[in-house]
């Protein structure tokens, strides 16, 4: 309980952090979003009438402390540019974003768990070396790139699907994720190589030490000893990687939703920065930042379920 | 047992990635019975709300779903459009709209005097501080003579007002015109789903002759890297303002239109700053730098070279002559350079919007003409954002390469810029004979005569050699070879109702 309440204590001033930081950094940067809204046409007397309007013209402090009282009660401000609701706007968005994460998750846990046991258990062999020189070469290319051969070869090669075809999940919820498929599998493919190789290394080194040879001596065959007790260990530093991988996977998502031309978070977040749409950013911000800790929460949950060795206070 | 472990892990994978395939196959099918065009936009739209927009991208999309009194074509004449025919008073104060019989808003229901009136009065209004349309501070008063008659009276007599009167006209009735926006124009509004698309229909009671494709989706592309894929790739039918570079690795599918953006690109210099506050020093630029040599470089030849702050659409008041006032003259350019107390040249910074690769690409050449002068372009990138605020509005800048548009269809929206206090005379230009001759123009209400101030005004801008011109840069768009019907207006506006399927058209 103790162990809850200081971590929580620690997200808020992590968030309250980050979101000032955020404040601070738009204040620093060029540009202002009156004048990004009226563009060309602008005179001085409507720019300052839309600032009056925007409240721009409080001091920082003074705004951050409004704009963070509004968003704990639940009201995140609206939009400058598009003048609705950032709840409203962000909320849509969610879902794609999550979707391409936990789909990509999905595909690397699902190729990298057996796929790293298979090595490590068969370290030397062809396959596994085979596998290691595939590995190596997969984890070099980062998924903006991937995402790109990928648009090349299954979009325009072979018609697997429609470059910038996509299809939003209120319309059709199947293809929405058929065509979310490709983008998670550009996000998937590095991760998943990594988590091969730490696995690999992982089983390994586990399979050296004494309790696998006495699980051995006691009549156990290798997929007994390989899943009921070498995984469970070797899995404890994989787990802090899968952890730290699915935050780096939101992140990720906003420059594959770049690639693939799908509207979620990301792109909402790269045009308000040029905007300088504060609401909207600031939102996106804080919302990947909790993300960010919340895993790191769990991550620490699932440890001590795996290990009740470990102590979390 | 090992070889059997390694089996089903093979197994697994390929399971894995035919269920990958297969799902994805589901997805792409478009449906090609009904007549749809998807259109591909750069951004999504500010507002909704034809009055509230202000964004340049907004606007041309809305052309296609309201309409004013009168309407711009693609020749550049104003047309009555919701108005039947128009008049104005000798001395240019008053003007009378008499309004066309059966036009309708998109809710059905008929367009009355009333609406026009709330419509304009709604965009003079100037409650919030600034009216929403800055240039109707100039009405005094908008009258409703009788059910079809609407009287619009300026403050001071003003004859080239009625390309403001194109704002559009909505119903007085509609409670909320940014969330359900009803309009009078060829196309209604459906639904828009922010930052990712919009859709548009044919709206059947249209006054004037109906759009020819039902649907149009407009998907908004905001990755420039990403449009040739998803053109070539079937996603968009078309994508209007795309580059050179874009153009040749588009698809045989497709048609690459070119036509010319309408704006004045140059080297805008800021004649408040040392050195260019000196005459010859920016007279010597304008021999350095090679106009057509840049065109070559970086559109293959294509673009129209301009010698004055205004570009061939505008007809009668566009000259050609100046474009030959600086032909490229290196020894002349040093021997200005050296009278003007520079013989060793100087060094400046070149501002540059970075979102803009047409004008990235224009610097690095001038930059490279220049150094035959002995002049050092330094180019400084600067987001869009950032180029608003420091060198637009806080004119906090040496030199920047850019293209300024009219935001009508006026010689005024163009040349006002440059008298000495116009609030966006981002360039400081001062020349009390500029503003003379501006003034003239504005009060003169013969034709022939105004235009020959305006002339007047663009050759003082080209013999000051107020910023080096460059040319009216040429655009391009793709239209894919089942449509056909793309035409190009001289001003920011995309028409999509001309715009038709090729085999429907074969059939009629």
């Amino acid at each position: 309980m103790k162990y809850v309440a200081k971590k929580l204590a620690g997200m808020l001033i992590t968030l309250l952090v980050v979101s000032f930081l955020v404040f601070a950094a738009f204040a620093v940067i060029p540009g202002d979003p009156a004048t990004a809204m009226l563009g060309t046409e602008a005179t001085p007397e409507s720019v300052e009438a839309l600032r009056e309007q925007m409240g721009l013209n409080e001091p920082l402090l003074l705004r951050f402390g409004s704009w963070a009282v509004r968003f704990v009660q639940g009201d995140f401000g609206t939009s400058y540019r598009y003048s609705m609701p950032v709840r409203d706007m962000i909320a849509e968005k969610i879902p794609v974003t999550l979707t391409l994460t936990v789909l990509s998750f999905l595909m690397m846990t699902a190729v990298s768990i057996p796929l790293g046991i298979f090595c490590g258990h068969h370290a030397g062999g062809r396959a596994d070396r085979t596998v290691l020189v595939i590995d190596q070469v997969i984890m070099s290319v980062p998924p903006f790139f991937s995402g790109i051969l990928i648009t090349l070869l299954f979009g325009l090669v072979l018609h697997l699907f429609t470059p910038g075809g996509y299809v939003s999940y209120t319309v059709s919820p199947l293809g929405f994720v058929g065509y979310l498929v490709f983008p998670s599998v550009a996000i998937a493919l590095p991760k998943a190589a990594m988590a091969v190789k730490l696995l690999r290394t992982s089983v390994l080194s586990e399979m050296k030490l004494d309790y696998v040879r006495t699980a051995y001596s006691r009549g156990n065959r290798t997929k007994a000893v390989l899943y009921r007790h070498v995984l469970k260990n070797a899995m404890i530093p994989v787990v802090t990687f899968l952890g730290m991988a699915l935050a780096d996977m939101v992140a990720g998502s906003i420059v594959i939703e770049q690639v693939f031309n799908i509207p979620g978070l990301g792109r909402i977040l790269l045009t308000s920065i040029s905007n300088r749409d504060y609401p909207v950013v600031q939102a996106i911000i804080v919302f990947i930042a909790f993300l960010v800790i919340f895993t790191n929460f769990l991550v620490d949950l699932i440890y001590q379920r795996m290990d009740p060795r470990i102590t979390l206070d | 047992m090992k070889t059997k472990a390694g089996k089903k892990v093979l197994l697994t994978l390929v399971c894995a990635a035919l269920t990958i395939a297969l799902s994805a196959c589901s997805g792409g099918k478009a449906d090609e019975a009904s007549s749809q065009i998807t259109i591909g936009i750069p951004q999504d739209v500010d507002s909704l709300d034809p009055h509230k927009a202000v964004a340049a991208g907004t606007d041309e999309v809305l052309f296609n779903v309201f309409e004013g009194l009168v309407k711009p074509d693609s020749e550049g004449n104003l047309n009555d459009a919701v108005a039947e025919s128009h008049t104005i008073s000798e001395d240019g104060k008053v003007y009378t709209f008499t309004l066309r019989e059966g036009v309708k808003f998109h809710d059905g229901t008929a367009v009355t005097a009333q609406d026009v009136k709330y419509s304009l009065d709604r965009c003079a209004d100037a409650g919030s501080g600034a009216p929403l349309v800055s240039a109707f501070s100039a009405i005094d008063s908008i009258n409703v003579v009788d059910d079809k008659t609407v009287e619009i009276v300026l403050k001071e007599g003003d004859t080239d007002f009625l390309p403001y009167l194109t704002v559009a006209i909505i119903p007085e009735s509609n409670q909320d015109p940014e969330g359900n926006p009803i309009g009078t124009g060829p196309y209604k509004f459906v639904s828009r789903t922010p930052q990712e698309s919009i859709v548009l229909q044919k709206f059947d009671d249209y006054w004037g002759t109906p759009a020819n494709i039902e649907t149009v989706k407009l998907q908004i592309i905001a990755n420039a890297d990403t449009i040739v894929t998803s053109l070539n790739g079937g996603g968009v039918d078309m994508f209007a303002r795309i580059t050179q570079a874009q153009a040749d690795q588009l698809s045989d599918q497709f048609d690459v239109l070119e036509g010319t953006m309408n704006l004045v690109q140059a080297m805008y210099l800021n004649n408040a700053k040392a050195p260019f506050d000196n005459e010859k020093v920016r007279q010597a630029l304008c021999y350095a730098v090679d106009p057509q040599g840049i065109m070559d470089m970086i559109s293959d030849g294509k673009g129209t070279q301009i010698g004055s702050s205004m570009f061939p659409a505008f007809g009668k008041y566009y000259m050609p002559e100046l474009n030959d006032l600086y032909p490229t003259d290196i020894e002349k350019a040093k021997q200005l350079l050296a009278e003007a107390g520079y013989p060793d040249g100087f060094r400046f910074t070149l501002t540059v919007p970075s979102n803009y690769q047409q004008h990235v690409d224009t610097a690095q050449v001038i930059a490279e003409q220049l150094k035959q002068i002995g002049v050092t372009a330094d180019i400084q990138l600067v987001e869009w954002e950032s180029w608003l605020s420091d060198v637009y509005t806080d004119r906090n800048y040496e030199a920047t390469v850019v293209g300024v548009d009219a935001s009508s269809l006026t010689a005024a929206a163009l040349l006002r810029r440059f008298t000495s206090d116009a609030p966006n005379n981002f360039i400081n230009f001062k020349d009390p004979a500029y503003d003379e001759a501006f003034a003239a123009a504005q009060e003169s209400t013969d034709d022939a005569e105004k235009t020959a101030h305006y002339k007047e005004c663009e050759t003082i801008l080209a013999e000051d050699a107020a910023n080096v011109y460059i040319q009216d840069l040429p655009s391009f768009v793709a239209l894919n070879k089942k449509y056909g019907g793309y035409e190009f207006y001289p001003l920011y506006v995309q028409d999509f109702a001309k715009l038709y399927l090729v085999d429907e058209q074969a059939n009629q």
